[in-house]
């Protein structure tokens, strides 16, 4: 009887150098593509550029981070876009409602409360029929997503709503110290996101979840109950990410974020996340998320017309997925 | 047993090998036309790799076939069938969209200049539907609709279309009712008038005796004897034949005191299980379940695990009613699981040895809600050395490791948690001799601690070997409690077989 080793002679050093450079490859690669974008496209390397990269990945950062999860445990949501829409469109409205009956704090409090409560609904109707009753994550969440658009429209009433109390403004356009308030909460969010998946039996779960349903089940892990708590988080961040878009555009759009799921999971899987679901890190989400955004930052400084960007996304993503099949199969 | 040279078919020297395992050694036999050979055996003994080889699904890893003086040796399905060979299996290769006339002739639809002539297609499907008890069905009727003895019938049929000389059932009254395996025993004796070469593969002795002219008896992918008549043929002698194998000691088993009951299930039904289940399992003792493929004893693990629904009946461990309604609650009762196909459903194969065993217990010891670092590590490390899992790191993915070693790994998740009752699903499917031996103690140990085990086994010389008390299934029911002094193979393995009285019973009453 032999013990079992696979791989190669020295099975330590190299199982070493190949988790290491699974979980921080993508950091290298996003590392080299900051120093050539900052060597080669002029501006970059600028503090207003930096400040207006940063914003623009803080939106797809923040929902990565529960679209990591939902990943993680061999799921995903499309309807984080409709979300952010709707749930933009319900706190601009409530505020314009409740402002002048209770004021401006209290109506931006129920504000804020009535669109994490369009999260929390989206979520359950996504968790409750993917987990329970066991319908298709994409067809679920294509219906949900289109449910949520069209309420955002009917809410709106097919328009831009404009919030009327100016406080409300400070969550998406304040800075400190120089740097802008969303950029923080996206920071915290990785961190909080980050902890959960690696340090919690939770985040854990979540893994064994995605890497072997029945044998999660077995192990005793209430799956069912878990995936619907990834789905409600998951509608909840949307819905807050929603909330600070609006109080940057200062207003909710009911148009906004069309494709905006899309970026989420490509910026995912880019980072290495796998679409099967069993791998996940924090790490993965942060330098996918990052990496789209300095393409797409460059693209813009090097005017590159949008409708190039959309061939240029699309061939990065179908890039990253073949990568992610390679992986799996190496790793 | 010397072949006759007048012999239609034979197999001349097949073996089959399978990475890891000799699935055939030197299979060597022969069988006339016009005559029905059954081919029996226990689960693993050959029967389904050589309806594999047969049929073309499977070339020979040595050896060939023999059809009236040829030499064949089938590259895949299509050589098979052309050779007029059909097999057909317990799950029927049929379309239930498709008609009855469709299914019949898929791959050779009647064709005009460009569409299918279907007029043409139901008279001849017609045709061979008559002669297999199906002239009151019309060709037109999808296959979905059909009973499973028709979809069977549909099945012969087919085979008949294609000129088959030789036609192999596998376990084909499985799902039968008493009147359907009437007809079909009918179709066969009519298929054999025909000068027809019948393989007939079952478990059901008593068919056998009603049906064959012959019987070629396997165990351990080995031909073990030919019996050319069935006159003065016993059920006995065949179940001799069947076990009739040296059994060298592995075991190492020694008695143990057993205390009060650690487990106790009384009119346990659900899935799977065709009567109610009660046994009782007590304090340090290791019951072993025996059974047949498909007798019902995975089903009951599942459900006293809480991952299969228990439709009535009652639980209890250790004197206290449990209401398992998930695996997470029977392993707050103390009931553990390690399931049968560990791939599939015991490790997680991309997460690593320390995440696979501690994935259950560290809920035990969170430090303010987060994982305990220090304990995660201590565990595994513990459990490593404790079961002697054999991999140079803990970082190890489940998946790199041998069948063994994952399931030591299976057994680690648990054992940092309070058992009271373990249920060891074949605990040591396709794992080397070492490696069973290193179990077995490790479920030793276990039942010494004063745990409950209940070892579901298709490998009867391990039942009999590890256990104290041996419960029997067959066909979804306990028929049988056998203490370790009384247990003999042929006794286990006849209780196990089922038994065609039952069968006509259970019939009438339906």
């Amino acid at each position: 009887m032999s013990a079992q080793t696979t791989g190669p002679a020295n099975p330590q050093n190299s199982s070493m150098a190949k988790t290491i450079w699974r979980d921080f490859g993508m950091i290298v690669v996003l590392v080299v593509i900051f120093i050539l974008c900052s060597l080669l496209v002029p501006r970059f390397l600028s503090v207003p550029n930096m400040k207006a990269l940063t914003l623009a990945v803080s939106m797809t950062g923040m929902v990565a981070c529960t679209m990591m999860f939902c990943l993680a445990s061999g799921n995903f949501d499309m309807s984080c876009g409709a979300v952010v829409a709707c749930s933009g469109v319900v706190a601009a409205q409530v505020i314009n409602l409740a402002a002048p009956v209770f004021g401006g704090a209290v109506g931006m409090i129920l504000g804020i409360l009535a669109s994490l409560g369009v999260g929390l609904l989206v979520g359950l109707v996504n968790g409750v029929t993917i987990a329970y009753i066991k319908i298709n994550a994409l067809i679920t969440t294509l219906a949900t997503m289109q449910i949520a658009r069209g309420f955002g429209y009917i809410i709106g009433d097919g328009r831009a709503v404009g919030v009327s109390v100016e406080e409300f403004f400070a969550l998406g356009t304040k800075s400190w110290l120089g740097i802008p308030i969303p950029v923080y909460i996206t920071i915290v969010c990785f961190a909080v996101f980050g902890t959960l998946l690696e340090k919690t039996a939770f985040g854990r779960n979540t893994l064994a979840i995605g890497g072997n349903e029945e044998a999660a089940n077995l192990a005793g892990i209430r799956v069912s109950a878990h995936k619907l708590l990834l789905f409600i988080l998951h509608g909840l961040m949307a819905a807050f990410a929603g909330v600070v878009l609006a109080s940057r555009m200062t207003s909710g759009q009911p148009t906004t974020s069309q494709g905006f799921e899309l970026d989420v999971i490509s910026a995912c899987v880019l980072g290495g996340i796998s679409m099967a679901g069993g791998i996940a890190s924090i790490w993965f989400a942060i330098s996918g998320v990052l990496i789209m955004g300095i393409l797409q930052n460059s693209m813009n400084l090097m005017n590159v017309q949008t409708f190039y960007q959309y061939v240029a996304r699309g061939l990065i993503l179908l890039i990253a997925v073949i990568f992610d099949k390679y992986k799996q199969k190496y790793m | 047993m010397s072949s006759l040279p007048a012999d239609y078919m034979e197999f001349v020297h097949i073996s089959k090998q399978f990475p890891g395992v000799l699935a055939l050694d030197d299979v060597n036999f022969s069988v006339p036309q016009g005559s029905v050979r059954a081919l029996v055996g226990e689960n693993g003994a050959g029967k389904s790799t050589l309806l594999k080889i047969l049929s073309g699904a499977h070339p020979p890893t040595t050896g060939h076939i023999r059809i009236a003086d040829r030499e064949m040796a089938f590259e895949d399905t299509t050589s098979a069938i052309d050779a007029g060979v059909a097999v057909i299996y317990q799950e029927l290769q049929l379309v239930p969209e498709l008609s009855i006339a469709e299914n019949i002739y898929l791959g050779h639809l009647p064709a005009g200049s460009m569409f299918i002539d279907y007029r043409q297609l139901w008279d001849k499907a017609f045709e061979n539907m008559r002669m297999v008890g199906l002239g009151d069905v019309s060709p037109k009727v999808r296959v979905g609709r059909l009973s499973i003895g028709q979809r069977q019938m549909v099945e012969i049929a087919k085979a008949l279309t294609r000129n088959a000389g030789i036609i192999a059932f596998d376990e084909p009254t499985s799902s039968l009712s008493s009147r359907e395996t009437d007809v079909l025993f009918g179709i066969i004796r009519q298929l054999r008038e025909q000068n027809k070469t019948i393989f007939y593969v079952s478990h059901r002795l008593e068919e056998i005796f009603e049906i064959c002219d012959s019987v070629t008896v396997f165990r351990d992918g080995r031909h073990v004897a030919t019996r050319r008549t069935m006159e003065g043929l016993t059920r006995d002698m065949i179940v001799k034949d069947m076990v009739g194998r040296e059994i060298v000691d592995i075991y190492h088993y020694h008695p143990r005191p057993h205390g009060e009951a650690a487990l106790k299930v009384e009119d346990v039904t659900g899935p799977g299980l065709a009567s109610p289940v009660s046994f009782e399992v007590r304090k340090g003792e290791i019951i072993g379940c025996f059974g047949l493929v498909g007798a019902g004893r995975t089903e009951l693990m599942r459900i006293l695990f809480g991952a299969a629904p228990r439709r009535s009946g009652n639980v209890e461990v250790f004197g206290r009613t449990v209401d398992v309604k998930a695996p997470a609650d029977a392993i707050r009762a103390g009931i553990m699981l390690c399931p049968e196909d560990r791939k599939k459903e015991g490790v997680i194969p991309g997460l690593s040895i320390q995440e696979n065993t501690n994935i259950s217990a560290r809920r035990h010891h969170l430090r303010m809600g987060f994982l305990d670092k220090r304990w995660e590590y201590d565990n595994v490390m513990e459990k490593i050395r404790a079961l002697a899992i054999k991999t140079p790191s803990q970082r190890q993915l489940a998946r790199n490791l041998s069948g063994g070693n994952q399931q030591k790994v299976v057994l680690a998740r648990w054992l940092a948690e309070k058992i009271k009752v373990i249920l060891l699903d074949e605990p040591t499917r396709g794992i080397d001799v070492g490696a069973k031996s290193e179990i077995y103690d490790i479920i030793y140990r276990l039942a010494g601690e004063g745990i409950g085990v209940v070892a579901v086994s298709s490998e009867l010389p391990e039942v009999m070997g590890i256990s104290d008390r041996i419960l029997v299934f067959s066909e979804g029911e306990l028929v049988a409690d056998v203490p370790r002094a009384e247990a003999t193979q042929e006794k286990i393995l006849s209780l196990a077989l089922p038994q065609e009285s039952k069968k006509h019973f259970r019939g009438e009453e339906i």
